[in-house]
């Protein structure tokens, strides 16, 4: 069950998913039709509210592309050694709850170390998530594709236990936290942006990943893994369980690192469904991308307008935001089914 | 505290609850068997709560049933084609199935039932005394006061025995999930078995999603299968591939969810969460303990 067959991206790669955004577009235009829907009014909002003006276009794409993006990376790095890891919505949450729980404890610190606590709360608690999935596809062969998907729920029930329990905001009324210190939340990238550092640092994720996959020994002994983890258990004798679960364990923290962006950038507290599914939908991004870091970031970017033009066409035009996933889906298969020819 | 009433009323809610679990398992087994892992039956059994609303809705519990097989199918059928003849990533050909059908359930619900859902006018099934058997004491209120629903789950366990051992059938099915290419060789068409195998599983699961719309919830809302296509993929590996064993293994989880509203009823101070949590983290346990390195399908997985 491995996805991480290496696949050479281009720029023909670039008009084949143009081409697969376009089809999942007019098949959603055809199925609103279907419904009843007035579709010129549904598509209009779908594209202003990606892209209608720059400040949507930062303010709420690339906003809602951070975490898809950092997730979409965390994907990529465990596919790599021939992971699954379909348990990142469950790691987010615990990132998320990680940090908070950082967070709320930081008043008074100064603001640099503050975020750097915050953050690593939540990559913390992300690898703690994955630990157990880890621990049993190493010492029992149990497959990570059921753990991590169990612990999805069992995160969505800590987010709501966290919320309604020690995590509740101080009058007990609302099921959310307290807003973290000051300190501790990433700023903003311009002056009435709501775009934030965390962008930067999926940039810079991006990038560290992509060296380190190609440039560094780990990366090379993570793709022979993922390649062909008999070969390379018997002609390069690498501890082929250690480096799997190894890439597994950093896929989970960087998961919960995404989280941990969410709160400190975005939210400032923690909630209920604070992801609409990011850690599914980071999963198309990453196939998207071809599990290629660089282009991981853009999908993500592509996703996070489709994400936000969703969250318009469901507030301008009272169509369900829930609609785009036809969208992902359509781009999911196109793109399986255009690799599969040319592969 | 927990008298007999209430464990009586807690074994018939684990059945009841267990009912679209157990279904959807043992069609995924028959799918898993031949080689396939199907993530879309997510979908397709949201495919089937929906077909079973609108069904309903219109023509009574008897259409209801059938456009919910019907939806699941055309799921399945889809992930067929794409995952069985165009031979993708079974994995991510599948959370594409369900992110699918997710969105198309959620579009069509707004728009027939609006935000409320369907529950003002939706026919449902009622529980069914079997004679002779429903008087038996405890375990007739448990296995026999149920929907006609849970009678056919009960029929699809042997029934999927009965295929998977002890057919041609089944055997060449096996093969195709263990061997592919010695199966092939000996003559098996694998693309043709899998893709009866994942519309079976298909079916299932869009019966399902009928149980738990006419049977149990009554109403159909956004997104209402809440992840039990995902975890009826965790009962085939906690049930061991073997129909008796995952009908086991979906009763363990229907008795771990029903908990919740056992001690609802009881009016515990444990935190509800944890029990909501209890269901994933049992199937973890009994991941860890139970099949440890008990291995499914050689071939699971792998397309061909």
């Amino acid at each position: 069950m491995s996805i991480a067959a290496p696949m050479r991206a281009g720029a023909r790669d670039l008009a084949h998913v143009a081409g697969a955004f376009g089809l999942g577009v007019v098949l959603l235009s055809a199925f609103l039709a279907i419904a009843g829907f007035h579709v010129a009014p549904a598509l209009s909002a779908l594209w202003h509210g990606a892209f209608g003006s720059w400040d949507n276009f930062t303010s709420a794409a690339l906003v809602r592309a951070t975490p898809l993006v950092i997730l979409g990376l965390a994907f990529t790095l465990g596919s790599k050694a021939g992971t699954l890891n379909i348990g990142m919505e469950g790691q987010f949450a615990a990132g998320a709850i990680g940090t908070t729980w950082a967070g709320l404890h930081l008043g008074g610190v100064p603001p640099v170390l503050a975020v750097a606590v915050a953050l690593a709360g939540g990559l913390i608690a992300g690898a703690a998530w994955v630990a157990l999935p880890v621990i049993l596809r190493m010492k029992l062969g149990v497959s990570e594709v059921i753990t991590t998907l169990l612990l999805n729920f069992v995160g969505v029930a800590a987010v709501s236990y966290a919320v309604t329990g020690p995590l509740q905001e101080p009058s007990r009324i609302y099921p959310q936290s307290a807003l973290i210190a000051p300190a501790a939340r990433l700023p903003h990238l311009a002056a009435g942006s709501r775009l934030h550092l965390g962008f930067i640092f999926a940039i810079i994720i991006a990038g560290l990943l992509s060296l380190l996959l190609k440039q560094t020994a780990w990366g090379f002994r993570i793709r022979s893994v993922g390649a062909g983890p008999r070969a390379a258990l018997i002609i390069g004798r690498m501890p082929v369980a250690t480096i799997a679960a190894t890439a597994l364990l950093w896929s989970g923290a960087l998961a919960g690192f995404g989280g941990a962006v969410e709160v400190t950038g975005v939210s400032y507290a923690l909630y209920q469904n604070l992801s609409p599914g990011y850690g599914f939908t980071a999963i198309a991004v990453a196939l998207l991308g071809r599990l290629q870091p660089t282009f991981v970031l853009v999908a993500g970017v592509l996703f996070g307008a489709l994400e936000a033009g969703a969250a318009a066409m469901q507030r301008d035009a009272g169509i369900p935001a829930v609609a785009v996933q036809v969208v992902e889906a359509v781009v999911i298969i196109t793109v399986l089914l255009t690799a599969r020819r040319r592969a | 505290m927990i008298d007999g009433t209430i464990a009586v009323a807690f074994a018939a809610a684990a059945v009841r609850v267990g009912t679209p679990l157990g279904i959807a398992a043992i069609g995924e087994t028959v799918v898993e068997r031949s080689g396939v892992i199907n993530l879309g039956i997510e979908g397709a059994m949201l495919a089937g709560a929906f077909g079973a609303a609108a069904g309903a809705a219109e023509g009574g519990v008897v259409v209801g049933i059938a456009a919910g097989v019907v939806a699941g199918l055309i799921v399945a059928a889809l992930f067929a084609a794409i995952a069985v003849g165009a031979r993708v990533d079974q994995i991510i050909a599948g959370t594409a199935m369900t992110l699918g059908a997710t969105g198309l359930t959620g579009l069509f619900a707004q728009r027939v039932w609006g935000t409320t859902g369907a529950g003002l006018s939706l026919p449902t099934l009622q529980t069914v005394r079997l004679p002779l058997l429903g008087s038996i004491p405890f375990v007739g209120p448990m296995l026999f006061r149920q929907s006609v629903l849970t009678y056919a789950g009960y029929l699809i366990i042997p029934i999927a025995t009965w295929l998977l051992f002890h057919t041609r059938f089944g055997l060449e099915l096996r093969a195709c999930g263990e061997a592919p290419t010695a199966a092939a060789s000996a003559g098996v068409r694998v693309a043709r078995t899998r893709t009866i195998a994942t519309l079976l599983g298909g079916a299932c699961a869009g019966l399902a999603g009928v149980s738990l719309v006419l049977a149990q919830v009554g109403t159909f809302t956004e997104r209402m299968t809440g992840g039990r296509g995902f975890i009826a993929i965790a009962i085939v590996a906690l049930g061991g591939w073997h129909p008796r064993g995952v009908a086991a293994a979906a009763l363990l989880f229907g008795g771990a969810t029903a908990l919740q509203y056992m001690f609802q009823a009881v009016g515990s101070r444990v935190p509800y969460q944890l029990f909501v949590a209890l269901p994933y983290l049992l199937a973890l346990a009994v991941l860890a303990v139970a099949v440890g390195r008990r291995r499914g399908p050689a071939a699971l997985g792998q397309p061909h």
